[in-house]
């Protein structure tokens, strides 16, 4: 056994490399990136030409790992749950489909919001897919998983969801990893029809979807992420979920006295459920993320107290668990604070860094901005969302990747002028561009600003998928050349930077403005990789 | 190593300090000592320049959580001293602080830094290090986290040539020249918490 100590992220990645990964799918996106970036590092990826590219989007994404799917081979499509929103489409009617060679779709969802605009829990996408899901306790279990998954894919002609959080994703443990299995052969599906979904192929693949679910089911009753552990105490039995499994038996490190099951496959296996159930008077369902297994326990009416969870006020209803707040739902003293922590502490938001361009177009465009009403910048997911902070203050809206241009042209038909979209380079390739599409065709004059790093780079400076051809784009979405317009955020450029956006918020019609210069962090690190070839050669 | 090692630590700090790269040496020690590991990272957003914190575990015992309970840390190691305080809902009762001297101030409403120091010196166990003048005074000041490492090895249960061996193993590839400076800084830090 080699030594090997990754990330839940890291560790996923491996074991599908091992499993006979021929390609990995992702758009980057805090708390999943780090799968596609392992995949991207290993030399035996590169050996093997594992495909590795990142994608424009996670639509994009999952359907290309589908058509590797198609094609006989075994894919991995990855994201943050928020790009499973953008991928739903896919993932929705691959479960119609079916898949062929195996396919995954691992999800990293984000309970807390460490780094997303909302927790939303992709059980409920894999639940409402129909297809089976399943959620590693650790990263031994990750790295495991993907050799199982594969098989119950292949068994079953279905996708399946790999549900992941953040504390798994970004956690390294020590890990065992076992003998490399070999990628499989092109072949195409025996039935040609099975990815026509044509009405009438449609409902009998449905058809066939829910006839599995009772498959699926007797697949969960024998998984080996799926265990009953007896205890003598019956007063409480407790139902834990992912990771909450590791904060359950952190209190009880000489071994936990009550029943216990452990989840990690669903759909939820109702023999050892019943099991659990009846066998005990209370039971505690540990959960991160929605309250997706308490709600299913409960059932309708609500039982007389026999379920505990999030729902009760056992646990709080929102935000990751962590052992002190399991303690606390097992009736523990809570370990609580020795020490609480001095009020002279004060709180330190992300920022950002010293010399970076979006500072200089923020201000630039505040600047041009300053003879007209608060209120009208509509921002974007990236970096330049910081802008909404103190000392810019300088943006009015986040909330999905691209909506920057689309709620702005909504408020420019609603009368707002000017209304202004501030959205990074990646962000625009990744669902901008259809949205300029929209306000080129109403002629809606929005004043897009693309600040323009050369890179993805709040998820750590991954290539951005249309750099070199943003004003190609533009123009050819049909935005007049002259009103495409190309500055550099620089401070020594800030009066004729603010010139320009001046010119182009008076004029009645769609614009473009690319704000262009280099993430100041991908310089320094390409700067440092110059510097070390030198050295070197 | 004795069977019975049972050690967590919260290392925080301000993104783009460094915080990671002191825990994957703590990390590699502890798996070269046959210890089992668990450390969970902050990736994304807090990186820009807000706080952060990494929760490092080692022990002989297989560990469960990725995240240490509150009121059981060990130790704080912190690369800044409010950053330090931040988390000593964490700490355990004789919990250890190691922190930075320097404050990094990138927010416009930072206390008043004797308010920081006498804050600190309410915890019963606490080191502070001027980590970035040692290493300064080397000539080598971005060792400087190696040089609180070395003063928070004082308290770790772990052999010292398991974290030199870390060191080389996380900058080998930078050169000896680079190794050398950090292995150096280790125990100038080690040095100075001892005094």
């Amino acid at each position: 056994m080699r030594k090997f100590v990754p990330l839940g992220n890291e560790a996923l990645a491996q074991g599908a490399l091992d499993a006979g990964l021929s390609g990995c799918y992702a758009y980057p996106g805090t708390p999943s990136t780090e799968i596609m970036e392992y995949v991207q590092r290993s030399q035996e990826a590169a050996e093997r030409d594992v495909h590795r590219e990142w994608a424009a989007n996670e639509k994009t994404a999952l359907e290309a790992a589908l058509g590797m799917s198609y094609a006989g081979k075994r894919a991995i499509a990855c994201m943050k749950h928020v790009g499973l929103n953008v991928a739903a489409d896919p993932f929705m009617n691959a479960a119609i489909t079916g898949a062929h060679g195996g396919l995954l779709v691992a999800v990293a969802d984000d309970p807390s919001m460490h780094s997303s605009q909302n927790e939303q829990d992709s059980r409920y996408f894999a639940q409402f897919a129909l297809v089976p899901s399943l959620e590693p306790a650790n990263q031994q279990e990750a790295y495991d998983l993907p050799f199982y998954a594969f098989e119950l894919s292949e068994k079953y002609a279905i996708p399946v969801l790999v549900r992941l959080t953040t504390r798994l994703s970004h956690s390294r443990a020590d890990i065992e990893t076992r003998a490399r299995i070999p990628e499989k052969e092109l072949n195409l599906p025996a039935n040609p029809l099975q990815f026509l979904l044509l009405p009438a192929i449609s409902r009998r693949n449905y058809a066939a979807l829910v006839e599995k679910q009772r498959e699926f089911e007797v697949e969960s009753e024998v998984s080996f992420l799926n265990r009953y552990e007896n205890g003598p105490d019956k007063r409480l039995g407790i139902l834990a979920c992912g990771l909450a499994y590791n904060y359950l038996m952190e209190n009880y490190p000489d071994g936990c006295p009550h029943p216990v099951l452990k989840i990690g496959q669903y759909p939820l296996p109702s023999k050892l459920v019943g099991r659990l159930v009846e066998s005990c008077d209370q039971i505690l369902v540990l959960e991160d993320g929605y309250p997706l297994v308490e709600e299913k326990l409960r059932g309708y009416p609500f039982d007389a107290g026999k379920v505990r969870g999030r729902l009760d006020g056992s646990l709080p209803r929102t935000g990751e668990l962590n052992p002190s707040l399991v303690a606390q739902a097992l009736g523990f003293e809570p370990p609580g604070p020795s020490y609480p922590a001095p009020d002279i502490i004060t709180g330190r938001p992300p920022q950002l860094c010293d010399g970076c361009p979006h500072g200089d177009s923020l201000t630039a465009l505040t600047a041009a901005l300053e003879d007209y009403s608060k209120g009208r910048v509509f921002s974007d997911i990236g970096c330049y969302t910081l802008g909404a902070l103190p000392p810019y203050s300088a943006v009015n809206s986040c909330v999905d990747m691209g909506a920057s241009i689309t709620m702005a042209k909504g408020a420019a038909d609603a009368g707002l002028r000017p209304a202004v979209a501030v959205i990074g380079d990646s962000t625009f390739s990744h669902s901008g561009m259809t949205g300029l599409l929209d306000c080129v065709n109403a002629n809606s004059p929005v004043k897009v600003v693309i600040v323009d790093n050369e890179t993805t780079a709040m998820t750590g400076g991954q290539t951005s998928p249309a750099e070199g051809h943003l004003e190609r784009i533009a123009v050819g979405v049909g935005v007049p050349e002259e009103h495409v317009r190309v500055i550099t955020p620089l401070p020594r450029q800030h009066e004729q930077n603010v010139q320009v956006i001046r010119e182009e918020l008076e004029y009645e019609g769609v614009s473009v403005i690319i704000a262009r210069r280099e993430c100041i962090e991908t310089a320094k690190r390409s700067r440092k990789a110059e510097k070390a070839a030198k050295n070197g050669g | 190593m004795a069977d019975n090692v049972k050690y967590d630590v919260i290392l925080s700090g301000v993104g783009g300090q460094g915080v990671l790269s002191i825990a994957a040496i703590i990390g590699i020690a502890a798996v070269n000592s046959g210890l089992h590991l668990k450390q969970a990272e902050v990736h994304g957003m807090s990186q820009r320049g807000g706080a952060v914190e990494s929760h490092l575990r080692y022990g002989s015992r297989p560990i469960y959580s990725d995240l240490v309970p509150h009121g059981k840390a060990d130790m704080i190691l912190s690369m800044e001293p409010m950053e330090g305080l931040r988390y000593v809902g964490f700490l355990s009762a004789d919990g250890v602080i190691v922190t930075e001297k320097t404050p990094f101030i990138n927010i416009p409403d930072y206390p008043e830094i004797d308010t920081v120091y006498g804050a600190l010196e309410q915890y019963p166990h606490v080191t502070l290090i001027d980590a970035q003048g040692i290493a300064k005074a080397m000539r080598a000041a971005r060792s400087s986290n190696m040089v609180l490492l070395g003063a928070a090895s004082v308290y770790m249960p772990l052999e010292l040539a398991q974290l030199e061996a870390g060191i080389r193993e996380v900058f080998g590839r930078k050169g000896e020249k680079v190794v050398a400076s950090n292995l150096e800084a280790l125990h100038r830090g080690r040095e100075a918490a001892q005094d």
